[in-house]
């Protein structure tokens, strides 16, 4: 533990009762001196950087031009080309293929029974990972089956199909030539901030413009939200890589390229694999906002439920994303981990058993088809429905426990929430900036500092201090919560193999079941406002707290540990005194993605009336403002960008400090 | 739908292609129509889709979000959106006109009437109602723990705008006015409240399920007038605007600017649509309440009222 200098204390103990003194007091300095503007940031001083957004992108989606291409049109030819696999995939598995339009369409091969479609990721599954995943698989597409979201789910998984071959693909490109030139490195790590945290809603009314509205313009909001973190864990995947194997490689005379792709790369496969299931997470993450551009699915079952408030067939639809994903996952992971196997020998009938079979088996469905239409498409009279046994649920919660949950919500708003907000939002504007630039600069010197100065400049300029504050203190609150419960979790699932699995499970759960799915039952027991806002980002931005604490303990040198026992530790000391702050770095990690998704999720709080930058980038959607959308995107990107450095900065000067 | 071409497919398909009959329609690509997240929006959809099929022309469900279908009408990605409320999709509306990408295609028929709503229960509480001046009275029945002593209305999202916060100045009501961010949450809360039957005083609107649903009122406030909104001295309080009720307003159709000359046929029959509020509620009554398939109750209704959507063939 680090002993706090008197220097430093007097700094952080000042700044905070100045903090304090100023934010009760402003009213009252504000009226006494009648500086209206210490309250308020004056009209006459806003930058309207909007408009000039507004004007650019216009310019670039209508007018802009090479020559005779003009750039829209650059556009929608790659949109056709992305496209085009899209279609022949949604008809294969489920719309069938057909020639003609309409009324004159004349259909030549219907969709692929869905035995054939279960029978082949069960066997893939099989070859992957034994019998153990593949019962897993096809538990997962039978649970789809009997829910009837057959359909919705093969739609979705054309669009996956697409999207995360591209999303990794495109990452892992980008995360060499991060690793290969600095400048590349520098360039691209601000753009990878603005991409993961800039809410898609700010700029999806120009991407419809680029890339036409439907399944592209679904597919790029999903890429670009999904691949920052393939591309990070590429660049740190292949910097990880030790010099001895790179060693080893060189001596056997393989050429830089060669080097790369066959040293490196593969040795890097275990990380890779974790950049891939954020990938697939975060794709199927997008599948609520992707169908509201028209990329249908399981996601637009969700929003369909909930707008009836049918919480039931909701939670199914939910809960259908998240099979998919985990099976996915799983999936995933078990075809990397095999690696590269012996070929069995033989002709290839006998080498490839299970392809043979299935082909066999897919042949066939065709013509049985026509006779059994129970194989073709699923029938109804199979399926199961959870029914009103959600909706039971809720409305036994609310009728029987209603007075409690008011109790603990009256208790956290009037001694958390609400003096955190007047604080923040007491808080004068100019001192605001003050802090903007002090702390940032104390912790990682005046070039930080500049930067936070001139990042909250830009925000109270553009009109959206108070929004700011608000966020600040939602998020704040909700980070603070989150470590809270996720860190003592994590640690101990790094410590139980039990809990892990379990863990692990709840988690993937929660970053994959859409929020919406339980945004409406918060609502129903919390009402709108804050407190329901509270619990969906805490809910969302637990999960890295947990996964970095567990990664962190379990990546723990075991000699370390071994060492520790032997100088007699207890248990507790061994947790406080040895691992804890050997796993301090990825705990930090954890807090700076908890941080960066709890932003993430303000789109989503919006949605219960919060006042934050979300609800101004939902209003700016709403009102076809895209200039609005973006400078409001952009102050909830700064919000990130600041945070993170000021954690990089910490981890960095406390390291130093320790070596010292 | 869409056209795939393989080369099996079209060696499997040519003599059947060859005997297709086409229609006398003016083009034969799908008119593509949008459909929401809501029940009555995609009634009116696949009414006004299955009317156009009738008269041969092919048509595309595509799903789209309210507000960020504009991009899709305006570059004719998407080519009809069957409601544009007044209440909440004009701004967006004005701005795609005005841009010259999209056409207005006159009224639907059915006017969105948005109000403040309480259920039924609350009479036992607040004797009086449904006049505004009862529930002024009696504000303090519907507060909260956040709220106290001021009652608690839940508002419609901001972006609905309506002028409440103005509405409660206006008429002295001891209100404070809450904003839901999406109406999934607006009726989240009033499935709750109705449950207890707690007090709840909240914005709905019609066309919709809920106010078929639960049983109660729309509070009956002064009837708006234009001059309510813009003159201070008009009504209740001679020193504010707003001291009145909410406007109705029409609900519209839109489309892209090119669907006239490309389907001329088709923009007469979308122009001549008309479906009035009681018949809508009706059927978002059948889909939402009685779980009934939307395609169903549609085909019902033009079963029914075969005269009624021949007429806008003509």
């Amino acid at each position: 533990m680090r002993r706090w200098r008197p220097a430093d204390l007097l700094f952080w103990g000042g700044l905070a009762l100045v903090t304090l003194v100023l934010s009760l007091a402003s009213k009252q300095i504000g009226a006494a001196t009648g500086w209206k503007w210490l309250t308020k940031f004056p009209k006459g001083w806003e930058l309207h950087a909007d408009r000039a957004i507004s004007t650019a992108m216009k310019w670039l989606v209508e007018d802009a031009a090479l020559g005779p291409l003009r750039f829209r049109d650059l556009t929608r030819l790659l949109s056709a080309l992305v496209e085009a696999p899209y279609f022949v995939l949604r008809d294969f598995l489920i719309d069938g293929f057909q020639i003609g339009q309409g009324q004159q369409a004349v259909p030549v091969l219907p969709h692929v029974s869905w035995l054939v479609v279960v029978l082949g990721f069960g066997l893939l599954a099989h070859r992957a990972g034994g019998f153990r995943l593949a019962a897993l698989v096809v538990a997962s597409f039978l649970y789809l089956l009997l829910f009837g979201l057959w359909e919705s789910a093969m739609v979705t998984l054309a669009s996956v199909a697409i999207a995360v071959p591209l999303g990794v693909g495109l990452g892992i490109l980008l995360g060499i030539a991060a690793f290969r030139f600095r400048w590349v490195d520098t360039g691209l790590r601000p753009l990878l901030d603005l991409m993961q945290t800039v809410p898609v809603f700010a700029y999806l009314v120009p991407i419809l413009f680029l890339f036409g509205f439907g399944a592209m313009s679904a597919l790029v909001a999903t890429i670009i939200y999904a691949m920052p973190p393939m591309v990070r864990i590429t660049t740190l995947g292949l910097r990880g890589v030790p010099e001895e194997i790179v060693e080893a490689g060189r001596m056997s005379g393989c050429t830089p390229r060669q080097n790369l792709w066959k040293v490196r790369l593969p040795a890097a496969r275990g990380l890779l694999m974790v950049g891939v299931n954020q990938v697939i997470m975060l794709t199927l993450n997008m599948v609520i906002i992707a169908s509201m551009i028209g990329a249908g699915g399981l996601g637009f079952q969700v929003l369909t439920a909930l707008r009836k408030l049918d919480v039931g067939a909701g939670v199914e639809a939910g809960f259908g994303i998240v099979i998919l994903a985990v099976a996915l996952d799983r999936l995933s992971q078990a075809i990397a981990r095999r690696g590269p196997v012996v070929q069995a020998q033989g002709g290839w009938m006998a080498r490839h058993p299970r392809s043979l079979a299935l082909l066999v088996v897919l042949l066939v469905s065709y013509p049985l088809g026509v006779l059994l239409p129970a194989l073709n498409s699923f029938p109804e009279s199979w399926q199961l429905s959870t029914g009103s046994f959600w909706q039971g649920v809720i409305s036994w919660i609310n009728l029987n426990l209603y007075d409690q949950i008011e109790a603990v919500k009256v208790f956290a708003l009037t001694w958390i929430l609400v003096p955190v907000k007047q604080l923040l939002l007491g808080i004068p504007w100019p001192w605001g900036l003050a802090l903007a630039f002090a702390i940032p600069a104390k912790i990682g010197g005046w070039r930080l500092g500049a930067m936070g100065l001139a990042m909250a400049s830009f925000i109270a300029a553009s009109g959206l201090w108070p929004e700011a504050m608000i966020t600040l203190y939602l998020c704040g609150v909700s980070v603070v919560i989150a470590m809270l419960i996720g860190v003592p979790l994590g640690v101990w699932a790094g410590q139980n193999a039990r809990a892990n699995t379990v863990l692990t499970l709840v988690i993937d759960t929660l970053q994959t079941l859409p929020t919406f799915v339980y945004l409406i039952p918060v609502v129903m027991l919390f009402r709108v406002g804050d407190f329901s806002a509270m619990i969906a980002v805490v809910l969302y931005a637990v999960v890295p707290a947990v996964r970095y604490a567990a990664h962190g303990i379990r990546s723990i040198d075991s000699q370390l540990v071994e060492a520790g026992l032997v100088s007699g530790c207890t248990p507790r000391q061994l947790l406080w005194k040895v691992k804890l702050p050997l796993a301090m770095p990825s705990i930090l990690l954890g807090l700076n993605q908890t941080i960066m998704l709890a932003l993430s999720m303000l789109v989503i709080t919006a949605l219960v009336g919060t006042r934050d930058l979300g609800q101004e980038v939902y209003i700016a959607l709403t009102k076809a403002n895209v200039g609005k959308g973006v400078v409001a995107g952009l102050a909830v990107a700064f919000l990130a960008i600041m945070s993170d450095r000021i954690i990089t900065a910490a981890v960095n000067r406390k390291r130093g400090e320790d070596h010292a | 739908m869409k056209k795939t071409f393989t080369p099996v497919a079209l060696a499997l398909s040519a003599a059947l292609a060859a005997g297709a009959a086409s229609a006398e329609v003016e083009s034969n690509d799908p008119i593509k129509i949008t459909t929401h997240d809501w029940s009555g929006q995609i009634i009116s959809a696949t009414l006004m889709g299955e009317v156009l099929k009738k008269a041969g022309y092919n048509v595309e469900y595509v799903q789209a979000d309210y507000l960020a279908q504009f991009a899709g009408l305006k570059t004719g990605d998407l080519d009809l959106a069957m409601e544009i409320w007044a209440t909440t999709g004009q701004e967006a509306l004005d701005e795609a006109v005005a841009s010259g990408g999209v056409v207005n295609f006159g009224e639907t028929g059915m006017k969105a009437k948005e109000e403040w709503w309480y259920p039924a229960y609350m009479e036992e509480t607040c004797p009086g109602l449904p006049d505004w001046k009862a529930l002024r009275d009696c504000a303090e029945a519907f507060s909260t723990a956040e709220t106290a002593p001021k009652g608690r209305y839940l508002g419609g999202p901001v972006t609905w705008g309506g002028f409440d916060e103005e509405r409660v100045e206006a008429l002295d009501m001891d209100f404070e006015v809450v904003h839901a961010g999406t109406d999934a949450a607006l009726f989240a809360e009033l499935q709750s409240a109705y449950e207890r039957k707690a007090p709840i005083v909240l914005w709905l609107y019609s066309p919709h399920w809920a106010p078929e649903k639960y049983e109660g009122k729309y509070v009956e406030f002064p009837p708006y007038e234009p001059a309510c909104y813009t003159d201070p001295a008009w009504g209740e309080n001679p020193d504010a605007a707003y001291d009145c009720g909410k406007p109705t307003g029409p609900i519209w159709k839109a489309g892209w600017a090119g669907l006239e000359g490309k389907w001329p046929g088709a923009a007469r029959i979308i122009r001549a649509f008309h479906v009035e509020n009681p018949e809508m509620g009706e059927m978002i009554y059948k889909v939402d309440v009685d779980g009934a398939e939307i395609p169903t109750v549609v085909a019902e209704w033009m079963g029914a009222n075969e005269s009624v959507w021949q007429g806008w063939l003509k």
